[in-house]
């Protein structure tokens, strides 16, 4: 059993043949919500904060929040989406009747949730630079960090939901996860200003501590050993997330 | 043969789905798979195009082993599923040339082979129109043309007209003799006895997750049965008397207060019966032999109780 790239672009081109339809609808939110975050507590609860990690509040925020777009961009698409492609569409069952093979479906759901992530990531750089947020050209850094980002997302989420009985059990999800991970890593205040030593070791583990980290390094354009680091744990995850993806696709396409 | 099973069993936890099943398809026939719900149909045409791989057996289509050429195999059969699975929100267009490419059709070929599957499905009225908008026998058609986009050698039809009306039934009955008619080999699964019977050169009826017989169904018929059916209401205390005198019947079946008597020539039994009843008529049906009397007369039970 191996990918086929071919099979794996059909697949991915299903999804990009429905997106087309409705691609006006779906990607003007992706415009407002950078705005209202900006807005409200960029501008609003920054009023309020002189400086937060050696810069204002505003542009401390700004490329975090990039990729959090990325990680929601991705994270949507491989939840509610495939799952019902998987269970009320059953798409995959019609796949698996032609030379399309399980790996080739996971392969082309993965590039689908990146190409969202990047939509969704990309709007939200655009108008982060159009409110003079980021640095040019250093900030442009940030662009390839979000195709990865939703890549390391796209297989987390892929990994739970070839895994879940019941679509029910995206909302714990989307709370005990995502939510968490969005408040906790570093978006809106420097863990490393805020955790003893011990529990910065600790917060290393959560996966959008690093994109974050790389985000902030790109807009500063400082790249230090730790952009290293946070490198080798999206690749390094991504790659163990995908045995693990590739054993929940094979278990739960075929019997 | 273009799918030869060999001894093939499924086993889900505890439950054997197929049992030890031997499955010929000889090329150019339509092939049936008949049996109720739950008797392994689904199962087994899943094992055959290579998705629910075979707890023991082994199966070749087109004389290649699929667990070992699977994506070789698919790329030469059809399958339409149970249910049908579209993209609501495209056109019937759009949803053939979605799945033209996981065949790898090249743009060119795929344009002609879908004009080709609009044409022969009369799908032109609707083909820009989302499929949700759609009737049920539309649908059917263009899930059935999917399923031939990469012109098959095999088709698998899995219960092709369940739920749709009977003018909806009769046009895809004559799509499947075209296709049939064309070279193409066609297996299918039903629970209407009256499709099999249409249809098909050759069936097996499954019951348990096995095939308890098989071969022409018209033959199948008359080896087991007899030609012309009698069936009539009557409780079997009435049953003994009624019949007493009427002669020899080399079967009879009773489904509650149902009773089918199987003969070659119905005409004594009916004058006998007319002669019990003196004027108080009950309602006859008088009727050929069919499949569902066959599968009847194999299981002791009727098609439309789950197993």
């Amino acid at each position: 059993m191996s990918v086929s790239l071919p099979h794996a672009v059909a697949v991915w081109r299903r999804n990009a043949a429905i997106y087309k339809r409705t691609w006006l609808w779906n990607i003007l939110p992706n415009f407002f919500e950078p705005v209202f975050y900006l807005v409200a507590i960029g501008v609003g609860l920054g009023a309020y904060i002189t400086q937060m990690g050696g810069t204002s509040y505003i542009s401390f925020l700004a490329p975090a929040l990039v990729s959090v777009a990325a990680m929601h961009g991705a994270s949507f698409e491989v939840t509610y989406n495939v799952y019902v492609r998987l269970t009320f569409e059953k798409a995959y069952d019609a796949m698996l009747t032609t030379p399309i093979e399980p790996d080739d479906i996971l392969a082309g759901e993965v590039l689908w949730a990146v190409t969202r992530s990047s939509i969704y990531g990309g709007t939200f750089f655009i108008v982060v630079a159009l409110a003079g947020l980021a640095p040019l050209p250093s900030s442009l850094l940030v662009l390839p960090l979000v195709p990865l980002t939703g890549l390391l997302f796209a297989l987390i989420g892929m990994a739970f939901s070839l895994r879940i009985p019941t679509i029910d059990l995206f909302s714990y999800y989307f709370t005990l996860f995502l939510t968490p991970l969005f408040l906790l890593s570093g978006v809106f205040f420097p863990l490393e200003e805020r955790l003893s030593e011990g529990w910065l070791w600790v917060a290393e583990i959560l996966p959008l501590l690093h994109p974050v980290r790389l985000a902030r390094a790109a807009f500063r354009g400082e790249a230090s050993l730790v952009v290293l680091w946070d490198l080798a744990y999206l690749l390094g995850m991504s790659f163990l997330l995908v045995v693990l993806a590739r054993r929940g696709v094979q278990r739960r396409l075929t019997d | 043969m273009i799918v030869d099973a060999r001894s093939i069993s499924k086993r889900f936890g505890n439950r054997l789905a197929v049992d030890q099943l031997n499955l010929q398809v000889p090329a150019g026939t339509c092939f049936g798979l008949l049996g109720p719900n739950g008797a392994g149909k689904t199962t087994t045409l899943r094992m055959i195009y290579g998705v629910t791989k075979p707890s023991s057996g082994t199966i070749l289509v087109f004389g290649s082993d699929i667990a070992r050429h699977l994506r070789a195999v698919r790329s030469r059969l059809g399958v339409t599923l149970q249910h049908n699975v579209l993209i609501e929100q495209l056109t019937p267009v759009e949803n053939l040339r979605v799945f033209g490419r996981y065949h790898l059709l090249r743009h060119a070929d795929l344009s002609r082979r879908i004009e080709e599957l609009i044409e022969l499905f009369e799908l032109r009225s609707h083909a820009q129109v989302p499929v949700k908008n759609l009737s049920g026998g539309f649908k059917r058609r263009l899930a059935i043309a999917l399923s031939l986009i990469n012109r098959p050698e095999l088709v698998i039809l899995d219960e092709p007209t369940t739920g749709l009306d009977p003018a909806v039934r009769l046009a895809l009955w004559s799509r499947i003799r075209t296709l049939q008619a064309a070279g193409t080999t066609v297996l299918l699964t039903t629970h209407y006895m009256d499709e099999a019977q249409r249809l098909c050169d050759q069936v097996a009826i499954m019951c348990g997750g096995k095939i308890i017989d098989e071969g022409v169904p018209a033959e199948l018929i008359a080896s087991r049965l007899a030609r012309e059916t009698v069936e009539f209401d009557c409780d079997s205390a009435e049953e003994a008397a009624l019949l007493d005198g009427a002669g020899a019947f080399p079967r009879r079946l009773r489904s509650g207060r149902r009773i089918m008597l199987y003969l070659d020539d119905a005409t004594t039994l009916i004058n006998h019966i007319r002669r019990w009843d003196q004027g108080d008529r009950r309602a006859l049906v008088v009727r050929p032999t069919n499949l569902e009397d066959l599968f009847l007369s194999l299981t002791g039970t009727s098609l439309e109780n789950d197993l």
